[in-house]
């Protein structure tokens, strides 16, 4: 086969198609697809690939078996080190990780390492050949919060490693925010209940409606018997911007959104029961996934015309790439160098007018970006029914406010030991975005598997100790 | 899954259910709530706890049919199951001896308020009761609150029973010094004793019931104002400071949903036709 020097396109839905339903975006390779891409990797003696992959996926490996048309050995290659592959291939940044890395980037496209490994995990759910090997159960009990990437990590790894494992989750369904944050359109919540499926296959106990803070408390999950506990609850408290007009009706969170849609289903509604409402003219404020969500789910939802509004310019948009281009076929409007003052409503409290001021890019912040800055005197209106805050989320505030002792920063997350994900209390560790802030699925997989780490060699110890 | 083990319809659309969810028994304290879902494609809704037998590990909810989903509700009987139950949510009223208490309940809410008087004696506190409800067909408890309490008065919209309306309770709150008032009932009704209350400062707790979605503090749906300040009622609440409250503003947010909700009704009838 000769080698192409740019990637093999990923099929994907019509945008005028697509900006009607909720059916994923991205159609994924076909075997001839993937081994034609598969042949674009030089296999390097040195991949530098790997040293951009959080968990050190052996990507030359896995792609040499796809050329191979292994498929079936790909996808182990891939499991050795990542347990959730189809929603990794599908979500992760990869511009920003392997992709960044790769020799052929250099000079042109570098190898698409993602939708590689899409395709080895969707070829392997698709034909039925996921085997879930039965380990031992001769280590301790672990109690995981939260059913986010995080905690399905550690849940996992420790599941093989002999522990019996216990998830409690305050939401009526397991994933965080794969279910109720990413939508249908980008990760098919099917996949995301079928990785939930293997973990529960491992032997982990999951228990819904299961609040920790409220329902019971770490101190009492000890008492009642738990080795160790893992704290994996997330960023979901969302920010709002702090300006006036901000609790008119029709000024969402972003995360109110996409909880309603996503999670309950709004978008079948009334087959499903939870209603959403979206305006004509809607404008989200913010740039990263969370806004590009928000706004493509809005158009689908109906809405005639979707505005990104964005206090930075395009490069410093944090979203995925692949993201931010479907969201530009689709038809949304990024009002870039913009920022929201102030919401006016009619006298039923309903939003009518966002006032925004233009800005400039000034010297760089703390984060290495430049500041933007407001142009004096470059206010204007715009009508607006529908308003998405989407500028971040912090943690979800409630195990930190009913476990004493737990340190935490003044944003509010957790402070753990960076080799060890163990928090000021000893036995109790925490990992993913309820310590690093809102950040990406693959790193709160990393921390997880730190942390799975940590913890085995704990309560080993624990139990030498106690001669159990 | 939680399976329902009682029963009983208290007026023609209110209802109380005893449920049972051993953990959350074991949990729960007055000024607590659940979010239910029925089935899969069911809403998430809150409803507040009137009730634990922590030994039975059951948990008493009471609600009105008031739309598709406690309709729904209200259909199920006795061995039936309830697919979600998450519980308890929110803050627990601050249960101390304040001296003389004034508990105003109205509804269907009734229930929740009888839990909270009964903590509220066990602490040594002086009850005095105000019962409303739109009618004297919608008045429940009564049997109870008055065995509860040390004085009982009792109140209706159209005066068919008792005191009309809330006026009286001027001349309640000149003639006699309270420590606290709880009030637990319609938002307007919460809002009147708020203002009748204002003016002799005394410490007025409210139980807010703005829209919630997941009500574990991650989507602001619910968010209310309160003392300037916006919070979020499900996990800052859903108790406040009644003289603190924007109640216009709470009001207004409420009804952004009706016309949705009609639609679901409409559907739902259609469905069951
Ligand atoms: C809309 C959106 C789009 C995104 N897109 C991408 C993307 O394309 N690529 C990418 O890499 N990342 C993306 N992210 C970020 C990524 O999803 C998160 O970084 C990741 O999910 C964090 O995982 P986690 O396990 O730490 O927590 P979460 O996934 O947040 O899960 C936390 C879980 O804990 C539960 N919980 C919280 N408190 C309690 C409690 N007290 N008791 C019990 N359970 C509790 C929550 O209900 C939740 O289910 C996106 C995020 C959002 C919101
Ligand atoms: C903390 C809290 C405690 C509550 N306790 C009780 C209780 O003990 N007994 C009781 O009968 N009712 C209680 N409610 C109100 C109850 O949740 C609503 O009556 C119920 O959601 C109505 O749903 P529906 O589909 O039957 O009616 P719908 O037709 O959907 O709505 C009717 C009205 O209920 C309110 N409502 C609708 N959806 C929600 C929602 N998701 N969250 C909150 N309010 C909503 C709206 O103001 C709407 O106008 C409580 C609400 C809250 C927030
Ligand atoms: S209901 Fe979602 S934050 Fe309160």
């Amino acid at each position: 086969m000769q080698r192409r020097n740019t990637q093999v396109e990923m099929p994907k839905q019509d945008p005028k198609e697509r900006i009607r339903n909720f059916n994923e975006v991205a159609k994924g390779y076909t075997s001839e697809m993937a081994v034609e891409e598969a042949h674009r990797c030089l296999n390097c003696k040195n991949p530098q690939c790997r040293k951009g992959c959080p968990v050190e996926i052996d990507i030359p490996a896995f792609i040499k078996l796809i050329k191979e048309k292994k498929f079936g050995e790909a996808i182990r290659k891939i499991k050795e080190k990542n347990a959730l592959p189809a929603i990794c291939g599908r979500v992760c940044p990869q511009e920003e990780q392997c992709q960044k890395f790769c020799v052929l980037g250099l000079k042109g496209e570098s190898v698409a390492i993602g939708r590689l490994e899409r395709f080895a995990a969707d070829f392997e759910r698709e034909n039925g050949i996921i085997n879930v090997e039965k380990y031992g159960s001769d280590g301790g009990r672990v109690a995981v919060i939260g059913s986010g990437p995080a905690s399905l990590t550690v849940a996992a790894e420790l599941a093989k490693l002999g522990h019996r494992v216990e998830v409690f989750e305050s939401l009526h369904t397991a994933g965080g925010v794969l279910m109720y944050g990413i939508p249908e359109f980008r990760l098919p919540k099917a996949i995301v209940q079928s990785e939930v499926e293997y973990v529960k296959k491992l032997g982990v106990l999951f228990h819904l409606d299961a609040t920790i803070g409220k329902l019971t408390t770490i101190r009492e999950l000890f008492e009642s018997g738990f080795d160790a506990v893992f704290i994996g609850s997330g960023a979901g408290l969302p920010s709002f911007l702090q300006i006036p007009g901000e609790n008119l009706n029709g000024v969402y969170s972003a995360n109110e959104f996409l909880i309603r849609t996503n999670l309950m289903k709004a978008y079948l509604f009334p087959r499903y029961d939870t209603p959403i409402k979206v305006g004509k003219i809607v404008a989200v404020v913010g740039g990263g996934n969370v806004a590009m969500d928000a706004a493509r789910s809005a158009l689908r939802l109906g809405a005639e015309k979707v505005y990104i509004i964005y206090r930075r310019s395009k490069e410093e948009l944090p979203a995925r790439l692949e993201e931010v281009e479907n969201a530009e076929e689709e038809g949304i409007i990024f009002m870039l160098l913009t920022n929201p003052i102030r919401f006016i409503g009619d006298e039923r409290g309903n939003l009518k007018v966002m006032e925004c001021i233009k800005m400039e890019l000034g010297e760089p912040d703390e984060s290495g970006r430049r500041r933007p800055v407001p142009i004096k005197g470059s206010e204007f209106k715009m009508d607006v029914d529908t308003a998405i805050i989407a500028i971040g989320q912090t943690p979800n505030p409630l195990i930190q406010r009913s476990t004493e002792g737990l340190k935490t920063t003044k944003w509010n997350t957790i402070i753990v030991e960076e080799e060890t994900c163990q928090t000021s209390i000893e036995g109790v560790y925490a990992g993913g975005d309820v310590v690093s802030g809102a950040a990406t699925v693959i790193s709160a997989m990393g921390a997880g598997k730190k942390a799975a780490k940590a913890i085995h060699e704990f309560v080993m110890k624990k139990r030498l100790k106690s001669g159990t | 899954m939680y399976r329902i083990v009682e029963k009983i319809k208290l007026t023609p659309t209110d209802k109380m259910l005893v449920i049972e969810a051993p953990e959350a028994a074991r949990k729960a304290k007055p000024g607590q709530f659940a979010v239910l879902r029925i089935s899969e494609k069911g809403e998430r809704i809150p409803i507040t706890i009137a009730g634990v037998d922590p030994d039975k590990g059951t948990v008493v909810i009471v609600f009105a049919e008031v739309g598709k989903t406690s309709k729904d509700l209200g259909k199920l009987g006795v061995g039936d199951y309830i697919l979600n139950f998450a519980a308890p949510l929110g803050n627990p009223l601050n249960i101390k001896n304040y001296g003389t208490v004034l508990c105003v309940g109205g509804g269907v809410f009734v229930g929740a308020l009888l839990f909270l008087i009964k903590a509220l004696r066990q602490a040594g506190n002086e009850i005095v009761t105000i019962i409303g409800a739109r009618n004297s067909e919608h008045l429940i408890f009564l049997d109870d609150a008055e065995k509860l309490s040390d004085e009982l008065y009792i109140s209706t919209d159209d005066g068919s029973r008792g005191y009309k309306g809330l006026e009286f309770l001027k001349e309640l709150l000149n003639k006699r010094k309270f420590d606290h008032v709880f009030t637990i009932g319609s938002t307007s009704m919460q809002r009147l004793v708020s203002e009748l209350t204002h003016p002799y400062s005394i410490p007025t707790t409210v139980n807010l019931f703005p829209i919630m979605v997941d009500a574990t503090g991650m989507c602001g749906a619910c968010r209310v104002i309160v003392g300037g300040a916006t919070k979020f009622a499900c996990v800052d609440g859903p108790d406040f400071d009644g003289h603190k409250v924007d109640f216009d503003q709470l009001i207004s947010r409420m009804r952004f949903y009706n016309p949705q909700e009609k639609i679901a009704m409409v559907y739902h009838y259609k469905e069951v036709a």
